[in-house]
């Protein structure tokens, strides 16, 4: 039975919206690297979990996006990789209280191996290591997210696998006319053939552009892969107003896709960049008018 | 003789040791470097952006031409300091105060390098003063802004604020670009320019250096 089923078995899941805008708001310096705060500021990593698990959120994630050796050497914390991911399950762990599933989070690296700026090498250390750290703290799943190459999420993806827990690989769809292509061309199709290849339990499509792109790239992950769909827009793209980026999507109207996208195969549904849990709360209800 | 359609060739699809070498090859026999960059090279990096527009390259392909296009220049370059000639232009290029991020800077000095500029690269988290200075002791005409955090969009603001106190926001053309930065926001914080992407940064940067000489 293929491993994500017990949990999309009764319809679509229920995940999170945004954590680093979250934690901006209680205090997070602009540029900061949000992950430092599991160790730094536990409590109130734990606040922004629980206001998740509170508005509904079946699924929440980790605050573990950045939390991979490359990118926290960048921010002077190379040596707090175990530390700063296990953090972040236990603070999840903790929110959820077994009302949520916690899946945890691993983001991009951040570098290109195009242009050599990282080897293979080095990424699948770093993404082994950072998995390994996650998976020690027992999250329920691990998500693989916001990718954009497609050799970088397979290596990610690997990485994940060997842990043994459920792996969700999702990508960043944001370029080209359609908006239909990650930053370095790879379509939905090409996404979902490399993705069942390496094995992984569901495929996805998260931040990128407004939430009514997402219904046909819900629709080609799934038709391309036969594998659940994990869909996370963002709020839309950023308005400026009076000094700082407001997100001008409403909740509701981000809520009015979730019909839409169950149509077109997605299985766990929540928000990106600019959503909080007033977006969750509008999907929680959106769900139940199905 | 040297094929000068193989350095096009070469430059389109990518291919930096045939680049480097077709480069070498016509050097030896004696051409003129300058031709090489206006008859091969800069119409290769032409038909790069436009398939760029058209989505028929995506950014692998732009960072292997433009890259391509650097090893050649980097053998003319010499030469062409011997001749007098000048660079494109010169740019002050880096993310930021607040964003660490830099893939998109990345790309969009490669780009530039790629056409013809001298890139002055400050890197990530650069404070408005740093790129104060970098112009002062590089005498450039163009800063380069990337952001890709909404929260850090700010510190564009910032920048072009610490040009104006230094006095020195009429000798600097100012682009902005990133993944939230918009057209809007660019003339909000009176930057000159938004670039949507690497292939729209390097057309702008050569309408500044154009208009400079009119």
């Amino acid at each position: 039975m293929p491993r994500l089923d017990p949990w999309t078995g009764r319809g679509v899941v229920i995940t999170d919206g945004a954590w680093g805008t979250r934690l901006q708001a209680l205090g997070l310096e602009p540029g900061a690297l949000p992950d430092a705060w599991n160790l730094a500021r536990p409590e109130l990593v734990l606040q922004v979990a629980r206001e998740y698990v509170e508005a509904g959120s079946e699924v929440i994630l980790t605050n573990t996006f950045r939390a991979n050796r490359i990118a926290l050497a960048e921010a002077g914390l190379a040596g707090e990789v175990g530390g700063i991911n296990r953090a972040g399950v236990e603070i999840s762990r903790r929110a959820a209280a077994r009302r949520a599933l916690v899946f945890a989070s691993i983001g991009p690296s951040g570098k290109m191996l195009i242009n050599g700026e990282v080897s293979a090498e080095d990424l699948e250390r770093a993404f082994t290591e950072q998995a390994e750290s996650l998976a020690q703290a027992g999250p329920d799943a691990l998500l693989v997210e916001t990718m954009s190459d497609l050799e970088e999420a397979r290596i990610a993806a690997r990485a994940a696998l060997a842990t043994g827990l459920p792996v969700i690989v999702s990508f960043a769809f944001d370029t080209g006319r359609n908006r239909d292509r990650t930053m370095m061309g790879v379509t939905p199709e090409m996404a979902a053939a490399e993705m069942r290849a390496v094995g992984v339990d569901a495929v996805g499509a998260n931040c990128g552009a407004g939430i009514e792109r997402f219904v046909p790239l819900c629709a080609r992950l799934k038709a391309a892969s036969g594998l659940p769909v994990w869909i996370k827009p963002n709020a839309g793209l950023p308005a400026w107003r009076d000094g700082r980026a407001v997100y001008l999507g409403s909740p509701e109207q981000f809520a009015a896709h979730l019909a839409p996208l169950v149509e077109a195969g997605a299985a766990f549904v929540g928000g990106c960049c600019g959503t909080t849990p007033a977006f969750v709360r509008a999907l929680a209800a959106a769900r139940e008018a199905l | 003789m040297a094929d000068l359609h193989r350095l096009y060739d070469a430059v389109l699809n990518g291919d930096q040791k045939t680049a480097v070498a077709v480069t070498k090859e016509a050097l030896d026999e004696g051409c003129d470097p300058m031709e090489l960059i206006t008859k091969s090279m800069v119409p290769a990096m032409d038909e790069v952006g436009r398939r760029f527009e058209c989505e028929e390259y995506f950014v692998p392909e732009l960072l292997l031409s433009a890259r391509a296009m650097k090893g050649a220049l980097e053998l003319l370059r010499p030469l062409l300091a011997a001749s007098g000639a000048q660079p494109a232009g010169r740019v002050v290029i880096g993310t930021v105060k607040g964003d660490l991020h830099d893939i998109g800077k990345n790309l969009v000095a490669s780009m530039l390098e790629g056409g013809g500029f001298e890139v002055i690269d400050l890197g990530a988290d650069v404070a408005p003063e740093r790129f104060v200075e970098a112009v002062q002791e590089k005498r450039a005409s163009i800063v380069a802004l990337s952001a890709l955090l909404t929260v850090t969009m700010p510190s564009m603001r910032r920048t072009i604020e610490a040009f104006e106190k230094a006095g020195l926001r009429e000798s600097v053309k100012v682009m902005v670009g990133g993944a939230p930065v918009t057209p809007q926001f660019a003339r909000d914080i009176g930057a000159d320019g938004y670039g949507e992407n690497a292939t729209a940064a390097v057309a702008l940067a050569r309408q500044f250096v154009q208009a400079a000489r009119q």
